[in-house]
């Protein structure tokens, strides 16, 4: 595998204007104004956080995995990756990862995927979409399923072989481990802590994530 | 750009003409629009990150939209997306309708909203797209390289709708295409019905993933 890179952060927990914990299996939805700085903190380590992100004036102008993966010419989302919007407007900027890697490949989890991909009984677990689904209902202001579109998933290792092959990898997470981006226009964040229990993206173990809002 | 309902087992055949033509497609449950092509749940399904014979095509609600039965070609693009006017004008310069007639360059985002819209669909329908005829590798790194050469003169691929789904496609350059010139190959587009996947069909005995898939999108019309 590749060198990670880490880069660290300078804001204190302290001087944060927003900080909570979402348990896994639960949703958050949250405007980030622009100039504001969010964290993800990976609490316990090799938890994945699937995150969409709209332009909080359009909905419709939302996170393009295509293009910012495109744009950028990589795969793997880090420090300096400019999340790009479906209209190529820059979302956020990644400012600091003690991680190294994130994915975008992969998407979210569904009820309906997971019956694809592990068993037909398997209809019942929880997962990302549906809590990406009454996360947004919750939220109102028109949102729905036709809002769910291509996620990030921080944390997560979803490496591409150059023979085009794709596998869920072990985590390069650990305890502690967070990402953090700057808004550069207003912008809604969705987020759903991932319940899957299918697959190592959350090591068969999913765990709380802090979230912190600097101005 | 082209749109047009696939029934329930008709298939369509693209034939890339000249060689280094890229069909940029999007997929939806004609019955259910709002059930559309999942390219990650496609991906990771399948365990894959090109698409080929054997392959389908995933929407969001875990039905086959369509099945990859045949393929002359042995890649195609499932992760760079589609142009748009700023890239379009980026790499090929100004362009419009009054200076240029019906020569003026084309994005495939916009390509999309206009066949998307004879639906009554719109942005937020337009997801993620796959791009038949072109190849992108990662590297070890995650550097994404366009391969040239691909696709030759004559290279197919049949896609054999499992259900019946709407087709949006269009022909303009893939968006990590080099050249410098516009120059957007053609390619003819040939529908026929065929029959329906046979028990041993290689699209449904590929992974077990994809026997579950065809289970689900057959429990759909029983």
């Amino acid at each position: 595998m590749s060198t990670l890179i880490y880069t660290e952060s300078r804001l204190r927990p302290e001087h944060a204007v927003y900080d909570c914990t979402v348990p896994s299996g639960e949703g958050w939805m949250h405007e980030i104004k622009s100039g504001q700085t969010l964290r993800i903190v990976d609490l316990e380590g090799n938890q994945a956080v699937d995150t969409l992100f709209y332009s909080a004036g359009d909905r419709s102008d939302r996170y393009s995995a295509q293009d910012t993966i495109r744009e950028q010419g990589s795969i793997y989302l880090t420090t300096g990756t400019k999340l790009i919007s479906s209209e190529g407007n820059v979302l956020l900027t990644i400012v600091a990862d003690t991680c190294g890697r994130h994915d975008t490949l992969g998407g979210a989890c569904a009820a309906e995927s997971n019956q694809v991909r592990y068993a037909i009984e398997k209809k019942h677990m929880h997962n990302c979409r549906n809590t990406f689904l009454l996360t947004v209902a919750k939220w109102g202001n028109g949102y729905t399923k036709r809002d769910l579109t291509h996620n990030i998933n921080f944390f997560m290792n979803v490496p591409v072989t150059p023979d085009g092959g794709l596998t869920f990898a072990d985590g390069v997470s650990d305890r502690g481990r967070y990402v953090e981006m700057k808004a550069e226009m207003d912008v809604i964040c969705l987020i759903s802590n991932c319940p899957q229990l299918n697959n190592p993206c959350n090591a068969y173990n999913p765990t709380p994530v802090r979230l912190l809002i600097w101005d | 750009m082209w749109s047009r309902v696939l029934n329930r087992h008709q298939t369509l055949r693209l034939t890339d003409l000249e060689g280094g033509a890229n069909v940029g497609a999007l997929f939806y449950n004609r019955d259910q629009l709002l059930d559309r092509l999942n390219l990650p749940d496609s991906l990771k399904a399948q365990h894959t990150a090109k698409l080929t014979a054997g392959h389908v095509l995933y929407s969001d609600m875990g039905h086959v939209l369509c099945s990859v039965a045949a393929d002359s070609c042995g890649w195609h693009d499932p992760l760079a997306g589609h142009s748009t006017a700023a890239l379009v004008q980026r790499k090929y310069g100004t362009s419009s309708f009054q200076e240029q007639r019906n020569e003026f360059h084309r994005n495939a985002r916009d390509q999309f909203l206009i066949e998307l819209g004879k639906w009554g669909l719109g942005k937020a329908d337009l997801v993620a797209n796959v791009n038949f005829f072109s190849k992108v590798t990662v590297d070890q790194d995650g550097a994404m390289h366009f391969e040239r050469d691909n696709s030759v003169a004559g290279s197919y691929v049949d896609l054999r709708a499992e259900m019946n789904v709407l087709v949006i496609l269009n022909a303009c350059q893939h968006p990590m295409d080099p050249q410098s010139e516009y120059n957007p190959k053609p390619i003819t587009l040939t529908v026929w019905n065929s029959d329906p996947p046979t028990v041993d069909d290689v699209c449904r005995n590929s992974c077990p993933e994809n026997r579950r898939g065809f289970i689900l999108t057959e429990s759909l019309f029983r």
